[in-house]
């Protein structure tokens, strides 16, 4: 078995086995056992980064063989520097959420925990996915177990929330489904990525496949105006379910977008690409400014993580080694911090049982540690230097000034909005005296929670001081795929 | 004698600090279960920042020996052929802005553990200061443009940090996140400054953008209005400028720096006058190679300064508290560094960047030494007479106030005269009204420099006519005795003479070498056939002891001494003639208590217009349209299709049976009559 196959089936290994013997009844079991597997589930990942050979944009890792004859799908897995760093991170926040739901989840702990081991495996095989078919199974299959966590574990209107989660992205995916039945007939019958990146595809098919695609992975990124579903989930979703949506999920539909549409059909997203721009820069303000006055803050982080997954397609379509490196790297950064800011979330919903910015203020008189790690995450969400949130956007505004200047000044507004609504909630919830007798009781976080904030932390400052780990992984792939996409494929 | 400098020496100079920070930021805050104590915290920060001043002095000794350092220290990242760098680069500019920051740095740390003596966040506030003093010191050591923008967010942090130090109190809180926005306002423009350079240079390091600067200069840019192309390098140097405007305060981005004030009165000192606030203008001499290029942003920056420097004077001279009117001393003292700027005489801006951070250090920590002699009033309506009681505080105030003002001798009047003098030599269009601008502010600076220091320090004692004498401003306890002012400890007035001593002499012996010597010579680029100030005042600068007896027949002379006098007359003599003056002008005082609207704009307008902005597009956009429009109406038509189409699965039999039947006779129609 290759370290794919491993990185990709012992989670759902552990998973499977969770759903099948754990009880409630031996709850603290099911969590060691989840741990040690989310864990074990993390080192096998780790030979993936060591093992990985630098300057080449040659799939590694490879793993092919038959799966079914009749329609040539294959099971044959890969990585290269665009996808490794999300197959770790995958494994990374798996980790993370179960640690962080060590005690807000009392009922159905086998399962819940089962559901996020399995999806952590299903993850990584979209991410490391290179026969088209394969990757289609895996990435409808993560609607699964997040339907279900959503619909389970969720809050009040969990149901909505759920099925409004499940029908948005499957009618999305439905349209990929069409193209792909359509690029393997125009192939001769593979499902091989390699393969379709050389196919020669008249202008009306690679817009009608581009848009194909846009459906799917627009949904799931999500751009602007298909957003809407984001907040609502995540008010809905428990603590873990959004700091994986976010941190993961949603990056599946932007990794599509460099996967699919972008090296397959280079003419129709040249073509296309003012308007995945206009897109992504209206995420950027207008998001912005609709973040700024919600009074949630999960709706509030939910739209400020549209606003900086805007920077990701914008930084994809602008068609420049730094804009589609920093794009990747935002990516990666939006993981660690968007995951960091919902698990703060659900520190103080733990103990306060809301939501609502009014019902906070000044938690930092009673929670100082906390604060402290808040701070950090609400300054890495405002884009701060040496910190993670800093990396991608500045890369992607130097992109697009190098495109064009008015492009980029509309994107460096992100400046300004990102901190006007992280800064303001962080002023509501955590600064001045405490608000009310709730706060006025409230714990400092415990040695866990200390943990789980401290790792992602270190990851926020490890990536904002040191990211060149991140992107020497990725410069060979990304010339690769630039050199596709430049590359006209009109017959 | 040695003329390398070592980038190990000179890693040690930021690092130092940073180590302090950290120590006193985990160890001894409650973040790591205050293992170590106070006296560990200020030790351990004191010691690192000691080490820096040291290491800098040594360095500047270095330089002004002949040595150079530019090199890089760490790759951050490479894409493509961008590098991304962290790496110093050492010249005069700086040794001397090292010097500096590290001098000041320490000053304040000394003071602090007498002024924030009973404070709980004692440890974290000395934490906060040596982050700053690494901050400020990457920032200024920097060969490249990444490092700088890192070193200006960082400093921006930190000021975040300290302006709500006091995080229980609703006006810090607001003040804090008044501040980082507007300086985001800057750094928004700055960043596309930085864009455009690496987009048409490849490059983020200074002296590769440099070689390459006459090429920027030939570049257009397209104007979007239509009509003749701009320069590139014009719109470049606008944005690299609007960044220094929001961190140096400048008009219509100073908004914040008044209300700075809510934070601890020694950061006052150290980011809000002496160093941080400078970096715009650092900032700006740095890239003195660009800005060469372009007259219209020189003019641009003129007007800038001179706006901020004179109307921020007269904002100064309505204040009551005491940290106020020394805030907008600073404004407009950093408007009279960016006039410098837009003359195209960066040296001089460099030089009053330094006088002023020792002067307005010392004003500030002189201020918050009064403060804490008086119980924590901050109000001067409620002050008088304090010289009685703090006699090291009033002759260290007086000085500093002397070098504010430009008294010759004094080094303030070395560096402002040398403003005023090479403005007037200028020959861009808008140094006209900055000429006027920065003399008539001679006369504003020096009326309520006076006010300030009358109020204070002479006249009747007034303390216990305070309305609100136990609500003082800054709001952690201290010990209230009978009253009176009494002198504040050693730690204190301490810093105060040794920040005097620069205050008085630094002038004199340093402007030779500063504006007309080699020191600065290969940091600063000036053009001087297209803009020759400093050349002409070169020509009439006859040594310091000249000018200083030249300095006493100067209008600068006569008008400060005006303001002098009639800040003497008005408030020692005869106190009722502001009050008629200010009834007599009511609508002109009104303008200017309300600091010309500008914070009722932004907030009612700029804040609210965001706000408004952000709802509609929620609840019409996202809410109403997307939602309401296009999601949940697709959602309702499939429920009606449904609705519709479930009439047919009825159950009964002969129904089906039926449209069987029906389908059956049309299909034979259809192929037995018309497909045949």
């Amino acid at each position: 078995m290759g370290l794919l196959s491993l990185a990709i089936w012992t989670p759902i290994f552990f998973g499977v086995v969770l759903l099948a013997f754990g009880r409630d009844s031996q709850a603290a079991m099911v969590r060691w056992i989840a741990l040690v597997g989310s864990v074990v589930s993390l080192a096998v990942t780790v030979p993936l980064y060591t093992g990985f050979q630098l300057g080449t944009a040659a799939m590694q890792f490879v793993e092919k063989t038959l799966w079914i004859g009749r329609f040539n799908i294959h099971y044959h897995l890969g990585v290269d520097g665009i996808s490794l760093w999300l197959v770790l991170l995958t494994a990374f926040i798996t980790v993370i959420v179960v640690i962080a739901s060590w005690e807000a989840i009392t009922s159905r702990v086998n399962q819940y925990m089962g559901a996020f081991l399995i999806l952590s495996g299903l993850m990584i095989g979209v991410f490391s996915a290179q026969d088209a078919m394969l990757f289609y199974v895996f990435f409808e299959a993560t609607l699964i177990p997040m339907y279900l966590i959503i619909g389970i574990w969720g809050g009040q209107n969990k149901i909505y929330a759920a099925f409004k989660f499940f029908l948005y992205t499957l009618l999305g995916s439905l349209l990929m489904l069409v193209a792909l039945i359509y690029l393997y007939t125009q192939s001769g019958g593979s499902f091989d990525l390699a393969t379709w990146y050389k196919l020669p595809l008249s202008g009306t098919a690679q817009t009608l496949l581009f848009f194909a695609f846009f459906a799917a992975f627009a949904v799931k990124v999500p751009m602007w105006p298909v957003h809407t579903w984001l907040p609502d989930v995540h008010v809905e979703a428990p603590t873990g379910g959004s700091a994986v949506l976010a941190a993961i999920m949603l990056k599946l539909g932007a990794y599509g977008f460099l996967r699919f549409s972008m090296p397959i059909l280079p003419d129709a997203s040249h073509e296309w690409a003012w308007l995945m721009i206009a897109l992504s820069l209206v995420a950027v303000v207008y998001v912005g400014l609709v973040a700024m006055v919600q009074k949630d803050m999960k709706k509030l982080v939910a739209y400020s993580s549209v606003a900086h997954m805007g920077f990701v397609t914008l930084g994809f379509f602008v068609f420049s080694d730094i804009g589609v490196a920093g794009g990747i790297v935002q990516m990666v950064a939006h993981g660690f911090v968007s995951a960091a800011m919902f698990l703060c979330i659900g520190v103080l919903y733990d103990r306060v049982h809301s939501r609502e910015i009014a019902d906070y203020g000044g938690v930092v008189n009673t929670m100082p540690k906390f604060t402290a790690f808040a701070l950090l995450f609400v300054m890495a969400n405002s884009g701060l230097p040496g910190t993670a949130g800093f990396v991608g956007e500045w890369m992607v505004i130097l992109a697009a000034v190098k495109a064009n200047f008015w492009v980029g000044m509309a994107a460096a507004s992100a400046l300004i909005f990102g901190a006007a609504y992280s800064l303001w909630m962080f002023k509501r919830v955590y600064l001045g005296p405490p608000g009310n007798s709730q706060v006025k009781a409230l714990v400092d976080i415990n040695a866990r929670e200390f943990l789980v904030l401290a790792l992602l932390a270190v990851m926020v400052l490890y990536m904002g001081i040191h990211p060149k780990p991140f992107t020497d992984v990725m410069d060979a792939s990304v010339a690769e795929l630039l050199r596709h996409v430049a590359i006209s494929k009109l017959p | 004698m040695s003329t390398t400098l070592s980038a190990t020496t000179l890693l040690a100079v930021p690092l130092a600090p940073l180590a302090g920070a950290l120590i006193a930021g985990i160890l001894g805050t409650t973040f790591g279960g205050n293992v170590i104590g106070r006296r560990a915290s200020h030790t351990a920060t004191i010691l690192g920042v000691l080490v820096a001043f040291v290491l800098s002095v040594s360095t500047l000794m270095d330089v002004i020996d002949g040595a150079r350092f530019n090199a890089t220290i760490y790759e951050w990242m490479r894409i493509g052929s961008l590098k991304m760098e962290i790496g110093f680069m050492v010249d005069g500019l700086t040794a001397m802005m090292m010097c500096v920051v590290t001098f000041v740095s320490l000053m304040v740390h000394l003071y602090t553990i007498g002024y924030m003596e009973e404070d709980a966040g004692y440890n974290r506030f000395f934490a906060y200061i040596s982050l700053f003093t690494f901050s400020m010191l990457m920032l200024v050591m920097s060969n490249n443009l990444l490092q700088l923008f890192f070193g200006w967010e960082a400093v921006g942090l930190v000021s975040y940090l300290l302006i709500g130090f006091w995080y229980n109190k609703p006006t810090a809180i607001f003040a804090n996140m008044k501040a980082f926005l507007v300086n985001r306002v800057g750094d928004f423009g700055f960043i596309l400054g930085i864009g455009l350079i690496v987009a048409h240079t490849g490059s983020l390091n200074y002296t590769e953008i440099f070689a390459k600067a006459s090429e920027l200069g030939a570049i257009g840019f397209a104007n979007p209005f239509g009509g003749a192309d701009w320069l590139l390098v014009t719109v470049i140097c606008i944005c690299l400028f609007i960044g220094a405007m929001g961190k140096s305060a400048q008009f219509p981005l100073h908004v914040w720096l008044p209300d700075s004030m809510e934070g601890p009165t020694p950061i006052s000192a150290l980011i809000h006058a002496a160093t941080m606030v400078t970096a715009g203008i650092f900032m700006v001499s740095r890239m003195s190679p660009l800005f060469e290029l372009s007259d219209t942003a020189l003019n641009f920056i003129l007007i800038i300064g001179a706006i901020t420097a004179l109307f921020m004077g007269f904002l100064g001279i309505i204040q009551n508290d005491i940290k106020r009117v020394v805030a907008y001393s600073t404004l407009s003292q950093l408007g009279y560094m960016t006039v410098a700027l837009g003359a195209s005489v960066y040296s001089v801006a460099v030089f009053h960047l330094m006088t002023h951070a020792f002067f307005k250090a010392l004003l500030f920590l002189a201020a918050g030494s009064v403060i804490m002699g008086l119980h924590h009033n901050q109000d001067i309506r409620w002050m008088g007479g304090v010289r009685k009681y703090m006699p090291v505080t009033w002759i260290t105030f007086l000085l500093g106030t002397l070098a504010l003002i430009g008294t010759p001798l004094f080094s303030g009047f070395y560096s402002k005269d040398s403003i005023i003098e090479s403005v007037h030599f200028s020959n861009l269009p808008a140094a006209g009204f900055a000429y006027a601008a920065v003399l008539a502010g001679v006369f504003v600076t020096s009326f309520y420099s006076f006010r300030l220091y009358f109020l204070v320090f002479h006249g009747k004692e007034r303390y216990d006519q305070n309305p609100d004498a136990h609500h003082g401003h800054d709001d952690h306890g201290h010990g209230h005795g009978d009253g009176k002012p009494h002198e504040t400890p050693w730690v204190v007035t301490v810093p105060l003479v040794l920040l005097a001593i620069p205050s008085v002499f630094i002038g004199f012996f340093t402007i030779e070498p500063m504006l007309f010597g080699d020191f600065l010579k290969d940091a600063i680029t000036i053009n001087a056939e297209l803009h020759p100030a400093l050349s002409k005042f070169a020509e009439i600068f006859h040594g310091p002891m000249a000018m200083t007896l030249h300095g006493f027949s100067t209008p600068p002379f006569w008008l400060a001494l005006a303001g002098a006098v009639s800040a003497w007359y008005m408030y020692l003599i005869n106190p009722s003639v502001p009050a008629a003056i200010g009834r007599a002008l009511k609508p002109l005082v009104t303008v200017m208590e309300n600091k010309y609207y500008l914070d009722w704009f932004n907030e009612n307008v700029i804040a609210r217009g965001a706000r408004a902005l952000g709802t509609g597009l929620w609840k019409g956009g996202d809410r109403g349209l997307i939602e309401g429009g296009v999601v949940n109406a697709s959602w309702k038509l499939v429920g009606w299709v449904s609705s519709v189409v479930r009439q047919a699965q009825s159950g009964y039999l002969y129904h089906y049976a039926l449209v069987m039947i029906v389908g059956v006779l049309l299909f034979m129609t259809y192929f037995v009559w018309i497909a045949r």
